[in-house]
């Protein structure tokens, strides 16, 4: 097994009475895109923070290809951060910008020069290195974030939402980018997100943040399709919880008219929407029928809220060339077993 | 109409306040000085006409004395600034890095010594520093110097007194200049390898520059035309436009030449205050461009208070 790039050991962090990071240990391997994932307050951040330097952690190592950086200033970290703000210098130009990390390591300025028109040609910004950040484009700067950071050749580079401040049409495409630079320079990337589409399209592994700790921590399709925890569930798409009472011959009721043969026995399960098909006849055990209440056009298809005979909610995912029924219908529901996802907490 | 109502108090402030006094002090430049109360003849009147005359303002060009009082007023009130800026940068740099409930009472300190009289403050300077005061008292008392320094009446006691009395014009400034600096664009500098000192060499100090010079420019301009400072602390041959102004007054009773010295002394101040103003200008559309984590720092673009 290869050594960790990034090893952190019960990171622990406070703010004042708010326990920020409860002794949260990860890994990220060399060349390896991890997205840290969770809502507001969930620690994502400053755990970035402490990663590059600018906040201490209060318990716990920081290790980067093992060497402790715990007690190291953010200037004598090798590690290098693209801020959600970016956080261009606005007096220095794209040149001057980009060229700002090189100069304080002592590069030579033929040298400088070179490596900054590399970058800048990386992502497309020739002919750019004279603007002041005040003359660019939202996208334009985000770049120029990015390739400042990047022209370091650093082995880790962590990102705070470096898509949240372009716009929608914008996102999907610098995501994309952004991961083929993380291929073409093979080094290591921790991108802080509260957007789990992002996250779960970017990244080769995903680490669910809650109150500090992680909830859970591995590739996507694993996240998505085996949420560990209720949280996980919820935070990473649409899922229908499934909670009932186990009877003794391992079969869990779901409410009226719903029995599970669930895997195994958990306190719930979940349930993707689009894990769901319209059948005939409902299945025993592996299926229910149920009322359809509102139905949402998506595109896609269609997204269907229906009302179970116990009175629980359900979304479920029926596809676009489907004649769409009427609101009120009772519609037959079936799902693989395999489906069923057992939810630990 | 209801955008001309909403002018027309500041515009009758502007003209009741600045440009007529403005006006009747160019008007009394311009005229003759007579034996009289007022002591001139109006430059222009019913009966004779055109009696005014342009010699005041050229005796002021051709008359090396006044000329020099001009420059000496120009240079100390240049170094009266660059002192202030010098004093008030670390200070304003303290205040904004200091905590948030912490930074009212030390600004408190800093405008403390405003808001006690002018006067008496001078007069505390001239007890500390006159030969029988306490400063020459306590060093020929220990022994340090025979007899008592020349301290006061001094240009070492004129500055000292400059700069006590406008260091807050040039705290404030500073102050809510660097409060509104974006915190992460210096984080971004560290974190690309500059360490404290280049941080603040790099980027702290060139982004603060505007307010610098806003700084230096507010005690300048009103240090320009300062005529108390230099007549009770200054050495009698510190001879600045207010005090010259002030002789020709009181003294010579040569309203007009008093008058001629005023309005050149605003003429020459007006490049300083639309440098300021420009600066000010550039300063608030500045404000709205980065969002910021600093306490009071909006990222709509209003500029915040210093104190919030």
């Amino acid at each position: 097994m290869a050594e960790a790039l990034l090893r952190l050991e019960g990171v622990t962090k406070r703010f004042g009475a708010t326990l920020a990071l409860d002794a949260l240990s990860l890994e990220v391997m060399p060349g390896e895109f991890v997205a840290l994932l969770g809502g507001s307050g969930s620690g994502k951040s400053t755990l970035l923070r402490i990663v590059a330097g600018f906040e201490a952690a209060e318990a716990g190592r920081v290790l980067l290809q093992g060497r402790d950086i715990g007690a190291l200033p953010p200037h004598a970290r090798p590690v290098s951060m693209v801020f959600q703000s970016y956080a261009l210098f606005p007096h220095l130009t794209v040149f001057h910008n980009v060229a700002y990390g090189l100069r304080r390591d002592g590069v030579a300025r033929p040298e400088i020069a070179r490596r900054v028109a590399e970058a800048l040609a990386m992502v497309g910004l020739e002919g750019f290195e004279a603007r002041k950040p005040a003359q660019l484009s939202g996208g334009q700067r985000q770049r120029v974030a990015l390739v400042r950071s990047l022209v370091k050749r650093p082995p880790l580079l962590l990102l705070d939402e470096p898509l949240g401040a372009l716009d929608a049409g914008l996102r999907e495409r610098t995501g994309l980018e952004l991961r083929a630079l993380q291929r073409a320079t093979g080094a290591g990337f921790v991108m802080v997100t509260h957007d789990q589409a992002e996250a779960l399209a970017l990244a080769d592994r995903v680490a669910v943040l809650q109150e500090g700790r992680l909830a859970q921590y591995g590739p996507p399709q694993v996240l998505y399709e085996r949420p560990a925890t209720r949280h996980v569930a919820e935070f990473l798409g649409a899922a229908n919880i499934l909670e009932g009472r186990a009877r003794p011959d391992g079969a869990v009721e779901c409410g009226a008219g719903c029995l599970l043969r669930p895997p195994r026995a958990a306190p719930a399960y979940a349930l993707r929407p689009e894990r769901i098909r319209l059948v005939a006849q409902a299945p025993a055990e592996k299926g229910v029928t149920a009322r359809l209440k509102d139905l949402a056009y998506r595109g896609d298809g269609w997204l269907a809220m229906v009302a179970l005979p116990g009175g629980a909610e359900w979304r479920v995912a029926l596809p676009a060339d489907a004649a769409p029924p009427a609101p009120g219908a009772a519609l037959s529901l079936a799902w693989a077993a395999e489906s069923l996802a057992p939810l630990d907490a | 109409m209801r955008r001309f109502l909403v002018l027309l108090p500041p515009f009758a402030w502007l003209l009741a306040l600045v440009a007529a006094p403005v006006a009747i002090l160019a008007g009394i430049a311009l005229s003759q000085g007579a034996p009289g109360v007022p002591p001139f003849l109006p430059p222009v009147s019913l009966a004779a006409g055109w009696q005014g005359t342009l010699e005041n303002i050229l005796t002021l060009v051709q008359d090396g004395y006044y000329a020099g009082s001009f420059l000496r007023s120009l240079v100390v009130a240049g170094v009266s600034a660059a002192l202030c800026l010098g004093l008030a940068y670390p200070v304003a740099l303290g205040i904004a890095a200091a905590r948030e409930g912490w930074r009212v009472p030390l600004l408190a300190m800093v405008l403390l010594p405003f808001w006690t009289g002018f006067l008496p403050r001078l007069g505390a300077w001239i007890g500390l520093l006159r030969d029988g005061g306490w400063v020459n008292g306590v060093l020929t008392g220990l022994g340090v110097t025979a007899g008592p320094l020349p301290l006061l009446y001094s240009d070492a006691a004129m500055y000292l007194g400059m700069v006590h009395a406008y260091l807050p014009f040039a705290v404030l400034p500073l102050t809510a200049t660097l409060l509104r600096r974006d915190l992460a664009v210096e984080e971004a500098a560290a974190d690309l390898g500059a360490s404290p000192w280049v941080v603040f060499r790099t980027v702290t100090l060139p982004l603060s520059l505007p307010g610098a010079a806003a700084a230096f420019l507010l005690v300048f301009i009103p240090a320009a035309g300062e005529f108390v400072i230099p007549e009770l602390l200054g050495p009698p041959e510190a001879l600045l436009v207010g005090r010259v102004l002030w002789a020709e007054f009181f003294q010579n009773r040569d309203w007009p030449l008093a008058a001629a010295l005023a309005v050149a002394l605003l003429v020459l101040l007006i490049a300083p205050i639309r440098l300021f103003q420009r600066l000010d200008e550039g300063g608030s559309r500045r404000g709205a461009s980065p969002p910021s984590r600093v306490g009071g720092t909006a990222a709509d673009g209003r500029r915040p208070g210093v104190l919030r």
